[in-house]
């Protein structure tokens, strides 16, 4: 209760909420896209490599949406030369890439000494959010929904059966650097709240919870959006409260969500089958009798 | 009328090694065709060659006078049922929908008259009971024949089945093959990847017979002999051991 007076009260507050749910909604509505077409270690890749970005755009003194954006989708790219033009399968391509820029803007974070902390781009604080902030995510987080919604039919038959897609003319690989743009545009909106490192946590838990839920993807979708904004209003109401970190109170919200899922979940929770086999070898034992 | 498919000299290579090795050869409207060879023939590669979907080192696939790019509405393509995911998250009405979107295109949503015809595709390969199934909880037959109730729905011209006939019950076999050729019938053009010989005399009236190389391409009658059939698989065959005899 005192929690929502505050709300009311505090306008950082209130730029915290609607950034957290907004990050929350996204990176569920990504995510899911991310799980099924088996990229979470790319989503990984993307989240730290957007990171020298952000200290190249201190050092100019532009917004650190721009960098971030460029060396997101230059990670994209490079991952993709290197496992299309060598015989490096695509995961080790991935982790090559990624620790490589992640290093780099350590390195450049540390040498510039900027105004931010580099804790907090690594592990966010939803509370420092300006109003500049709040109107990037909310304009990234339009977009995305926006594209998502034009073009779900694409999205939902080139992740499930990509030749299919290819065969009847769709564009895959624009589809595959799309999502990575997406998936890079929702990554920086994500950095003050969860943090570089882990994004990764809004991207997977949510939509895999999701993903054990239900059998449609329409579905799955607004699930996996619902549980990311749960999970980030949590991690905003324990760092307001108790002064806790963001990012890992999301991290933990979205695990403690899925953990709930995967004992319980009708159809695959392990609870709920155990259950359905001890009764039914009851039922056959006492179909015998 | 359909236009005859022409094939051109293709060649494919995978890192250096010819996989498929300037084939050619041409087939007309109302055709059902069998892709035949051994493990690691190339037959996969030939057909996704075929479709563009893959580089050529060569060659060029005419539909009548045009490029596979200007005929992609009118190419249905089944692939392999161990290429998909059985645990993504669709139904099976949503997958034979699916068949619907190329000619819907882009910007719009399958509208009823897409979801009745969708449904028709389904009643045709007798799984509408199924229709709200995650395709998972399918046996493989079922799968394979959702899958080519999505192909019917696109109401193509042209159908590349990949392996459709392997891990599948007896049933289910009948009821594609059944299909298959009543498509035949309306002058549609078939190609089948596929490797059990034994049935190869009752199911297909034209052959492409690779094992890299083209061994030979045509009518069944023609192809399937055993001297051809002995350069296919490098060793001596017995056409009336398989109880085809000629």
């Amino acid at each position: 209760m005192e929690f929502i007076q505050d709300l009311m009260t505090y306008s950082f507050l209130q730029k915290a909420l609607i950034t957290s749910i907004m990050v929350g909604i996204i990176c569920g509505v990504i995510g899911s896209f991310i799980v099924l077409r088996g990229m979470a270690l790319m989503g990984d890749a993307i989240s730290h490599a957007v990171l020298p970005g952000v200290a190249i755009s201190y050092m100019l003194g532009i917004n650190y949406f721009y960098g971030a954006v460029f060396t997101g989708v230059l990670t994209a790219f490079s991952i993709g030369a290197i496992s299309q033009n060598s015989r490096i399968k695509n995961d080790s391509s991935i982790g090559i890439v990624f620790s490589a820029f992640f290093a780099l803007g350590i390195i450049l974070i540390t040498q510039a000494k900027s105004a931010t902390d580099l804790t907090q781009i690594l592990f966010g604080n939803v509370l420092s959010v300006r109003s500049s902030d709040m109107w990037l995510t909310l304009i990234i987080g339009a977009i995305v929904i926006l594209v998502v919604a034009l073009f779900f039919k694409e999205l939902l038959v080139s992740s499930f059966d990509e030749t299919m897609a290819a065969a009847y003319g769709l564009k895959t690989r624009l589809i595959h650097y799309a999502i990575m743009f997406l998936l890079t545009l929702v990554t920086v909106a994500s950095l003050q709240t969860v943090g570089v490192i882990l994004v990764v946590s809004l991207l997977i838990t949510p939509a895999s919870t999701a993903y054990l839920l239900t059998n449609r993807l329409s579905v799955m979708v607004i699930l996996a959006a619902f549980f990311g904004a749960v999970s980030s209003i949590t991690g905003l109401y324990f760092s307001f409260l108790y002064n806790m970190p963001t990012g890992p109170v999301i991290a933990l919200t979205a695990t403690a969500i899925f953990v709930l899922a995967f004992l319980f979940s009708p159809k695959q929770g392990i609870v709920v089958g155990m259950f359905r086999k001890k009764f039914k070898r009851k039922s056959i034992t006492g179909a015998t009798n | 009328m359909i236009d005859p498919i022409t094939v051109n000299n293709i060649s494919v290579s995978y890192d250096g090694n010819e996989v498929v090795k300037d084939v050619s050869f041409s087939f007309g409207a109302g055709s059902l065709i069998g892709v035949l060879g051994p493990n690691g023939a190339g037959k996969s590669t030939l057909m996704k060659a075929m479709l563009g979907l893959i580089h050529k080192d060569q060659g060029d696939v005419k539909f009548g006078s045009k490029t596979v790019d200007s005929m992609r509405k009118q190419i249905a393509y089944v692939p392999q049922r161990s290429n998909i995911d059985w645990n993504f998250p669709i139904i099976v009405k949503d997958t034979v929908l699916l068949g619907t979107y190329p000619k819907i295109g882009l910007l719009r949503r399958p509208r009823k008259a897409d979801k009745e015809w969708a449904m028709e595709c389904l009643k045709q390969v007798g799984m509408e009971s199924f229709a709200n199934r995650q395709i998972g909880e399918l046996s493989g037959g079922q799968q394979q024949r959702v899958f080519l109730a999505r192909a019917l729905a696109q109401k193509a011209d042209y159908f590349f089945l990949d392996e459709p006939f392997v891990g599948i019950d007896v049933s289910s076999e009948e009821i594609i093959i059944g299909i298959l050729r009543e498509m035949q019938a309306e002058g549609k053009v078939i190609f089948v990847v596929h490797h059990d010989l034994s049935k190869v005399k009752k199911y297909f009236d034209g052959l492409i017979l690779i094992n890299k190389e083209l061994i030979d391409a045509g009518p069944t009658s023609k192809v399937f002999q055993s001297d051809n059939m002995a350069k296919a698989y490098n060793r001596e065959f017995m056409i009336d051991g398989l109880e085809v005899s000629m």
